[in-house]
Formats: structure tokens, C-alpha cells, sequence
């Protein structure tokens, strides 16, 4: 049954239009991912806004390892990996602190928060040792991108910049909702686990098709205007940047409403010390353009998605174990417009959330779903025949289509294939 | 403080109040539960510890009266994906103590829980120290607060959709 993946499967299990079941399912596709995705490409980690101070430490995972992401006296943003260089123990053991040093509780190796070995306990047994060779594991490249700190493991590879490619974008039109430019990372994650492939995950972000159905039971009681976004008759798109980056692109819907804070579901006039900043800082024009086009719904492949008012982190911990980290956006200087950003996150996402727990059901079910052998195919074709390139070569779509989906797999099957 | 008779008068009318809403819960008598709430009700289930602050970080419900209404209205659609089947639930409540009551004022109760889940997705334990405050309202009790702990609420948890 654990039978390695083969070079030429990939092109036999991803096809145009639909996709083998095996590949959410499949124990060795999953150690295939790790290798050629997840301890290969950039992979999202944490904000620099997670560890403001210096000697500030939070721990962070790329899929299964475990993570810390440290702010050295000098300023600088470290990934060391959480494992002893000596006998593999955890050097951290809580989630976050402040700690020039971390020592290993096992024989007492002592690291720097720059992940330097700084002493061992009774050194006259290790004469002639170049401690240099014994530091913390590092993931190879640390990258930011507008406070979001990426890590990779591979020493050559694309540029941050050129990985992001043009969801770079997305990541502008999000901080510029801030009256200074800058997100915030400071209401703590809610984890919320499921008995799910990652993918399927990976691919609702960016899927419209589902919410008129798999949240009506909310939709229908709480006077919300979402549902109308992702209906038959929304101007609202899909946009695939390549990459595996994909975007619901919410903004024809909200340029028609003309309505500053509309895609909030509120209006300027109730937030008037954010709009008053908003104005001072860019403008009045360029203000009111911000606040009627919203922040973006955009998944950065593998595993950033950022959805209007919070954001989630995906990690998978095995082919049918994964954890959505999920947090409430922060503007700075933004506080009255902060509050209502963290009670909305509250209401809709985490283990009780109001869409989440929906969400997450079908993920469960999806894969209870794909053990069945037959079909054994996910079709994935909805929109193929409509699909259109836009003015800057992004292949788009009605908000309902399959575009995210194809795009994810076009990006999947090239990883998967390159080695 | 009250005396020692009062005191056991008062702990069993809180013990049955504290029974009736296990039942209520574990039988997704959804409008009975919401009946128990007073009109400025909160009902806080905590992330990452025991004391965060609410106003400042992500908690797994953080619910004032009218989220509490909502919650339970979009049970009632039948059409929450989560519980429809609903949940198979069994909590046991214990450990209740009446920690504090000011004359005329409010009853601060804490009990411990284990609850047995049966779903879709397997059957998982939850275990919780619950904190409520408690109010006479027209000759009921009625609860004003609740707070569930959950022993494991710093590690990811799986999808928690019942009443807790």
C-alpha cells in the first residue's frame, strides 16, 4: 500500500479538469509533500509583529516541525528549529516568551536566540569540539514581505518576491487598511483541528461555490449580506496569480455599492476615528477608495490565507490530521475598527465559529469521502469553458468557479514533478 | 455569609439548576437553554488559558446575549452541517460549590464537567471547570455568566458545535 510516488504519476493523477482521489488520501503522496512542498517552497511562518521586543520568541511550525521564531539583540528575525543539535530534545517548550538563551533540559546545552551554541554542561569532554558545528537547525531562508515572515528550507530557489509573484499585491492592498500600513499580529490564535487532508482545506479558501449552501443555516438567521457576494448573479471574480495563489476578488461587488466599510458590513460613520486616520494618513479620495474596496479573500500557497477581517494558517501534521490557526486581523493605529474585527473573528471561526465549524465539517466528510473507490476522481470543471485572462494575464472567473482550484493543482502537479 | 442551612437550601436549588442544564444541553433543547439566560447574559469559553483577556484576544466563544440568541437560532435551522446529525452528548456535572453570594445580589457557582461527544467525524471526551453567576429573576434562577474552561484549550481542538 506505502508504495513511493512514482516521477510520471503526477500527470495520471492531475488532470485539466479533475483530480485523484489518492492524492488527499494516500500516506507516501503525504511524505512527497513534505519533501517537494513543504520543506522546499517558501512557507508562511509568522509576523514580525509576534515578536516586537528583542529577545522576543513565539513558536511557529512549517507542516510537522515545530518552530521558533526569535528576535535577536540585534533585530534580526530567526527560524531555528525547536530540536537539540546534541540528542534532539525540544530546547522550548512554551508557546512564546522573552529569553536571550534556550537551554536544552536534558544535558543542559545552552543556545543563543540567534541559535549559536553557547555552552554545554562539563565541557573538559568535548576539547577540540568547533561548537560552531553544533547550533540549532536554521531554516535555510528567512524572507518578509510587509511583516509576514516566510521560511524555506531550500538553500536556491525563487525570491520571496518572485514566489509571491503577483498575490504580492493582495498583500499591499491589505496593509494600506491600516492608517500606518502595517498589520498587526496580536489577538492570539484559536486552533482549531481537523481529521482532514490539508488540501481540502487549501482549496475552499478560495472556493465560492460553497457558501450559499454550506452556510445558510447562518446566513439565513443573521441578516448578513455575504451570502449575496458568491450568488449566480454576483459581478464578484476568481483570479488564479499562479504560483498556486488564488483570490476571490470581491471588489466589483463592493465598487457597485459605493459604500465606504460596506465589505465590513458597517459603515465610515461608525468608525470615525479610523476613517478620520484613514483620511489624514492617505487622503480623502484615496481613503474612500481603500474603504469601499476592502481588504482582499486571498490563499498564499501553501498555507496563508487571508480572508477580509482574519487571517489562517494551514498546517498539516499528517494525510489526514491538519490544524486551521486562525486569528483576527489588527490594523495599527486602527482600535475602534480592531475591537469589531476581533469580535466578528470570534463569531465565525475557531472550533465553535459560526462558518468554521460548518466549513470544517465538510472537509471531515470529504474525506471520509475520497476512501471510496469509486469514482475515484474529483471533478473540478465547473467554469473551464469561461474562464478568461484578465488585463494582467491572471486567468479569472465568476466568483462560483473552479479557477482556484485548477490553478492549485497546475502549481501542485509542477512542484510534485521537479525532483 | 449565610448560614449553614440557608447555604444547603441554596446549593440545591443551584445543583438542580446546574443538572436541568446539562439535560438541556445534551438533549439540544436549544430554546429551554436560552430560556435559562438573563437579558445581559455572557457566555465565555476561553482560548490558551484560563484568564486571557476577552476584549483583547481570541477566545473559542465569547458570546453576549443576542450571539447567544444567534447561536441558537442557527440551531434551529437544522441546516448547522455540524450538528445535523446532532451530536450525541452525555455530560456528567460535579465538584459544585457555591463560592460567593452577596445579599440580594448574584450567586457565584463552579462545578467541574465531562462530557461525552458521539459524531460524524468519532467520539471525543471534552472536560471543562465551568464558573457561572447566578440570579434570582422572578423567583428563578437564571444564569447571568458562565465560563467553561477547557482542561485543553491551548492545544488545537477539534470542531466543537454543541452547547458546552
Amino acid at each position: 500500500m506505502n508504495v513511493m510516488p512514482r516521477a510520471s504519476q503526477w500527470k495520471e493523477l492531475i488532470r485539466a479538469d479533475r483530480v485523484h482521489g489518492s492524492l488527499y488520501s494516500d500516506p507516501a503522496i503525504f511524505e512527497a509533500e513534505l519533501q517537494n512542498i513543504w520543506y522546499r517552497t517558501w512557507v508562511y511562518v509568522g509576523h514580525e509583529s509576534e515578536v516586537p521586543n528583542a529577545n522576543d520568541y513565539v513558536v511557529k511550525s512549517i507542516g510537522p516541525q515545530s518552530v521558533i521564531m526569535t528576535r535577536d539583540e540585534q533585530g534580526r528575525v530567526n527560524l531555528l528549529l525547536n530540536r537539540c543539535s546534541h540528542r534532539g530534545n525540544q530546547v522550548c517548550s512554551y508557546d512564546r516568551g522573552n529569553a536571550r538563551s534556550f537551554t536544552c533540559p536534558f544535558h543542559s546545552w545552552t543556545f543563543a536566540n540567534d541559535g549559536r551554541l553557547v555552552g554545554y554542561a562539563f565541557p573538559d569532554g568535548y576539547e577540540g569540539q568547533d561548537k560552531s558545528q553544533l547550533a540549532l537547525g536554521r531554516v535555510t531562508r528567512v524572507e518578509s514581505y510587509r511583516g509576514f515572515v516566510f521560511g524555506s528550507f531550500a538553500a536556491e530557489g525563487p525570491t520571496l518576491k518572485e514566489h509571491l509573484g503577483g498575490a504580492a499585491e493582495t498583500i499591499d492592498r491589505l496593509v494600506r487598511t491600516s492608517p500606518e500600513g502595517e498589520v498587526e499580529i496580536t489577538a492570539g490564535f484559536l486552533k482549531h483541528r481537523v481529521k482532514a487532508n490539508w488540501k481540502f482545506i487549501l482549496e475552499n479558501e478560495c472556493d465560492g461555490y460553497h457558501p450559499a449552501f454550506v452556510h445558510s443555516s447562518i446566513f439565513g438567521v443573521a441578516d448578513s449580506a455575504i451570502g449575496k457576494l458568491y450568488g449566480g448573479a454576483s459581478t464578484a471574480l476568481t483570479r488564479d496569480y499562479g504560483g498556486g495563489h488564488t483570490e476571490i476578488d470581491l471588489r466589483p461587488e463592493f465598487r457597485k455599492r459605493d459604500a465606504p466599510m460596506s465589505w465590513f458590513g458597517t459603515t465610515a460613520e461608525r468608525l470615525p476615528d479610523y476613517a478620520a486616520r484613514m483620511n489624514a494618513a492617505y487622503g480623502d479620495k484615496a481613503a474612500r477608495e481603500i474603504m469601499i474596496d476592502g481588504t482582499p479573500h486571498v490563499m498564499i500557497f501553501p498555507n496563508l490565507f487571508i480572508a477580509e477581517i482574519q487571517m489562517f494558517v494551514i498546517q498539516p501534521l499528517a494525510v489526514d490530521d491538519s490544524v486551521q490557526h486562525v486569528t483576527a486581523l489588527q490594523f495599527k493605529s486602527a482600535p475602534d475598527l480592531n475591537r469589531r474585527l476581533r469580535q466578528q473573528t470570534m463569531g465565525s471561526v475557531g472550533p465553535a465559529g459560526f462558518l468554521l465549524a460548518d466549513d470544517s465539517e465538510m472537509y471531515e466528510r470529504c474525506h471520509r469521502g475520497v476512501l471510496a473507490r469509486n469514482p475515484e476522481w474529483i471533478y473540478l470543471g465547473r467554469g473551464e469553458k469561461r474562464e478568461r485572462t484578465d488585463e494582467h494575464g491572471y486567468k479569472v472567473g465568476h466568483v462560483t468557479d473552479e479557477i482556484p482550484s485548477r490553478g492549485i493543482w497546475r502549481h501542485y502537479r509542477e512542484l510534485m514533478e521537479a525532483r | 455569609m449565610l448560614s449553614r442551612e440557608s447555604d444547603a437550601t441554596l446549593l440545591n436549588a443551584v445543583t438542580a439548576f446546574i443538572y436541568r442544564e446539562a439535560r438541556f444541553q445534551d438533549e439540544h433543547q436549544y430554546e429551554a437553554w436560552e430560556a435559562l439566560w438573563t437579558d445581559d447574559g455572557v457566555y465565555w469559553v476561553p482560548a490558551n488559558g484560563v484568564d486571557i483577556d476577552p476584549e483583547k484576544e481570541m477566545s473559542i466563544i465569547y458570546d453576549n446575549r443576542s450571539r447567544i440568541a444567534l447561536r441558537v437560532r442557527q440551531l434551529m435551522t437544522g441546516k448547522h452541517h455540524t450538528q445535523s446529525p446532532q451530536s450525541r452528548l452525555r455530560r456528567l456535572v460535579s465538584n459544585i460549590e457555591l463560592l460567593d453570594r452577596q445579599p440580594g445580589g448574584d450567586i457565584s457557582v463552579a462545578s467541574n464537567s465531562m462530557i461525552f461527544e458521539s459524531s460524524l467525524r468519532d467520539d471525543t471526551v471534552w472536560a471543562a471547570r465551568n464558573e457561572y453567576r447566578l440570579r434570582h429573576v422572578d423567583g428563578e434562577l437564571r444564569m447571568a455568566y458562565k465560563k467553561v474552561v477547557l482542561v485543553n484549550n491551548e492545544k488545537a481542538l477539534f470542531t466543537l458545535s454543541f452547547l458546552i
